[in-house]
């Protein structure tokens, strides 16, 4: 299908929200201003852009420690990001779950998660509400890594998804590398949709950095899925350009071969398809890349000049009825 | 009031399908649920009004569990068979990790309305990896209610509150206990959370118990005053939250505290009812505080060891026998 130019604009800017946004986490990070942990989806921006931008407000998603960018496509404030991986108390969560664990069910995330794969049984009990019980024509699109791919939650909900024929899509990101493992040494299969024949519901592979490609693949799969074609499962090809987490030494990698994948790197590849059809020139682009560092700056400063919660307030939020229960 | 007799099982499926009229949201699922009517016909009650919303599932626990997450935050109010208590360990982190963590971690923006439920305890000869009491587990880690019933009332009442509370709950429902009969009000009631009940009064010793446990001990009460002895049974009912206040007051007319639970004595929920107890009424107790608890091994299948390692009401009344009346 044709895209309009205001169409590929926002998708392109989507994606450079989010690599500004996560440039400036790494940066604030190094800083000490951000404290535990970050994992990046520097070179993976596509993926989020291009599925999420097929859902409506009220369809659900799931998401992983590497979650910032699905956050984002999803509507999320970079603002109440920014603070929330502050730990700061106007946080999406308070400051209680930090970056890994960031989520926002008012728009549609039921959490960035801490556990490899643990998106995907939540994902299914979505599925279920949705098909059995609120008879909704939402869907609900669960991401997860290739490492997620070798747990037993994923196999157990692709099963359970597909005697259920729920509305939901797989979406593995396959970035090359579990965790510090290389995915073709810990995954039995070079294609992680041939899984998708054991359970019996379609798996499809796409170029996970072609922005195009993602998003014609998920148009269509999205639309199907909508009208009761029963789960999908979506492999996006692409590459992890920063460590597991943000100081991650990389021992495991060399230099050369992830200074090669920055030439395949989604935004790059786009931005060059954008210019090639004259929907994009520099001054334009600068425009773009200007408009979101400054949106990301004024996160920071947000985040920055916002409180922390009160230590007590720690007490509060496990229970809707009595936040004590101290015995 | 009115009362009718019915069994602890058909007692919990009054209260779901009361509840299931009331509110479409409610669903259950989980293994052996629908066709079999639940592995100890737990559900028989329940089938043929809402067939829809009984379902059964694959097995797999790491989705039974995390499902209910997923199924809670999209609005409906999920009601999940654990099957037995020893499987849920085979999908713990769904629990321990999600359901019990999602609220806290997201800083409260939903409720999460779930309720784990099944069949815990001893059989007869199921050996270690069917007759499994866990609860203390899940007094220890934060994130849900627990409830451990003894009686069809107590458990209709706890069902009826929990069907309408905005929590993870988790019950269980000891496998000796589904079959037992007692009385229930005619009419809907509630049993609200961290209420014990007193099962028999008594003077010199507060027995602190729950579910099978609880039988047991007034078996030894009975047994016991005949020598003079003169129990005080408390059923917590629940464990979180846990009722304080009677268990103190009790202590405090008897000056001594026996504490009585099927799982493992070592580090068992008794412990953490004693430390308290010794922290808030030191200066009431007359003696130390004593607890009765499975030994500290797996259960074993042989019909003699199983007797052996399980607590009962000759365990009871032995332990009393320590203090010094």
């Amino acid at each position: 299908m044709e895209l309009s130019k205001e169409k590929l604009i926002e998708l392109y800017e989507k994606m450079v929200l989010i690599r500004t946004f996560e440039m400036k986490a790494e940066e604030k990070f190094y800083n000490n201003e951000i404290p535990g942990f970050i994992h990046l989806y520097i070179g993976e921006e596509a993926i989020a852009s291009g599925i999420i931008d097929h859902l409506n407000k009220d369809d659900l998603i799931t998401s992983t420690h590497r979650g910032h960018g699905h956050m984002l496509a999803k509507g999320a404030d970079p603002k109440l990001m920014m603070a929330e991986l502050y730990g700061k108390k106007s946080g999406y969560c308070k400051g209680k779950g930090g970056s890994m664990h960031i989520m926002n069910f008012d728009l549609g995330v039921l959490g960035a998660n801490g556990e490899v794969a643990a998106g995907l049984p939540i994902a299914a009990g979505a599925g279920m509400a949705i098909k059995m019980i609120k008879k909704t024509d939402q869907v609900v699109v669960a991401f997860f890594g290739d490492g997620a791919s070798n747990r037993g939650a994923f196999h157990e909900a692709l099963n359970w998804a597909s005697i259920y024929q729920l509305p939901i899509i797989f979406v593995v990101e396959y970035n090359n590398y579990a965790s510090t493992v290389n995915s073709e040494y810990a995954t039995s299969v070079k294609n992680i949709a041939d899984r998708a024949k054991g359970y019996n519901i379609k798996g499809v592979t796409v170029d996970g950095n072609d922005l195009l490609a993602v998003h014609e693949t998920a148009g269509e799969i999205v639309k199907a899925v909508r009208e009761g074609s029963g789960p999908v499962l979506l492999e996006c090809k692409t590459y992890r350009l920063k460590g597991h987490f943000v100081g991650d030494p990389m021992n495991y990698r060399d230099d050369a071969e992830v200074e090669e994948k920055w030439k395949n790197e989604p935004i790059g590849r786009f931005e060059k398809y954008l210019k090639d059809n004259d929907y994009l020139d520099d001054e334009k682009k600068n425009e773009i890349w200007s408009k979101y560092t400054k949106i990301i700056e004024d996160s920071v400063e947000f985040a920055r000049n916002d409180d922390f919660p009160a230590a007590e307030e720690a007490l509060e939020d496990l229970f809707a009825d009595d936040a004590g229960y101290d015995y | 009031m009115a009362k009718v007799e019915m069994t602890f099982s058909g007692a919990i499926c009054r209260a779901i399908e009361e509840e299931m009229e009331k509110n479409p949201n409610i669903f259950t699922y989980g293994e052996d649920i629908a066709q079999q009517g639940g592995i100890f016909g737990q559900y028989k009650g329940l089938i043929g009004k809402y067939d829809d919303r009984v379902i059964d599932t694959p097995i797999s626990e790491e989705v039974i569990f995390g499902s209910a997450v997923g199924a809670a935050l999209a609005g409906t109010r999920p009601i999940v068979e654990f099957h037995f208590a020893d499987f849920l360990f085979t999908g713990m982190s769904s629990i321990t990790n999600q359901i019990m963590k999602i609220r806290y971690m997201s800083g409260g923006q939903r409720d999460l309305p779930i309720i784990l439920r099944g069949p815990d305890g001893r059989s007869n000869n199921a050996a270690a990896q069917h007759s499994q009491s866990l609860e203390t587990i899940f007094m220890h880690v934060p994130g849900i209610k627990v409830l451990i019933p003894s009686t069809p009332a107590d458990v209709y009442g706890l069902y009826k509150t929990a069907l309408n509370q905005p929590d993870p709950v988790i019950v269980f429902e000891h496998k000796q206990m589904y079959g037992k009969k007692g009385f229930v009000d005619e009419e809907e009631y509630s049993i609200p959370f961290g209420k014990a009940d007193i099962k028999r009064e008594g003077s010199d010793i507060t027995v602190v118990t729950t579910s099978r446990m609880v039988h047991e001990s007034l078996k030894a009460a009975e047994e016991l005053e005949k020598e003079g002895i003169s129990l005080e049974i408390i059923d917590l009912r629940t464990l979180i939250p846990w009722d304080r206040e009677t268990v103190i007051n009790s202590v405090k007319k008897t000056g001594r505290l026996l504490t009585v639970h099927e799982t493992w004595k070592r580090a068992g929920w008794g412990a953490e009812i004693a430390s308290v107890v010794q922290e808030e009424a030191f200066d009431y107790l007359d003696d130390p505080i004593y607890r009765v608890g499975a030994k500290n091994v797996p259960n074993s299948f042989s019909p003699e060891q199983e007797n052996f390692i399980m607590p009962d009401k000759d365990n009871v009344v032995e332990e009393v026998k320590k203090f010094l009346l």
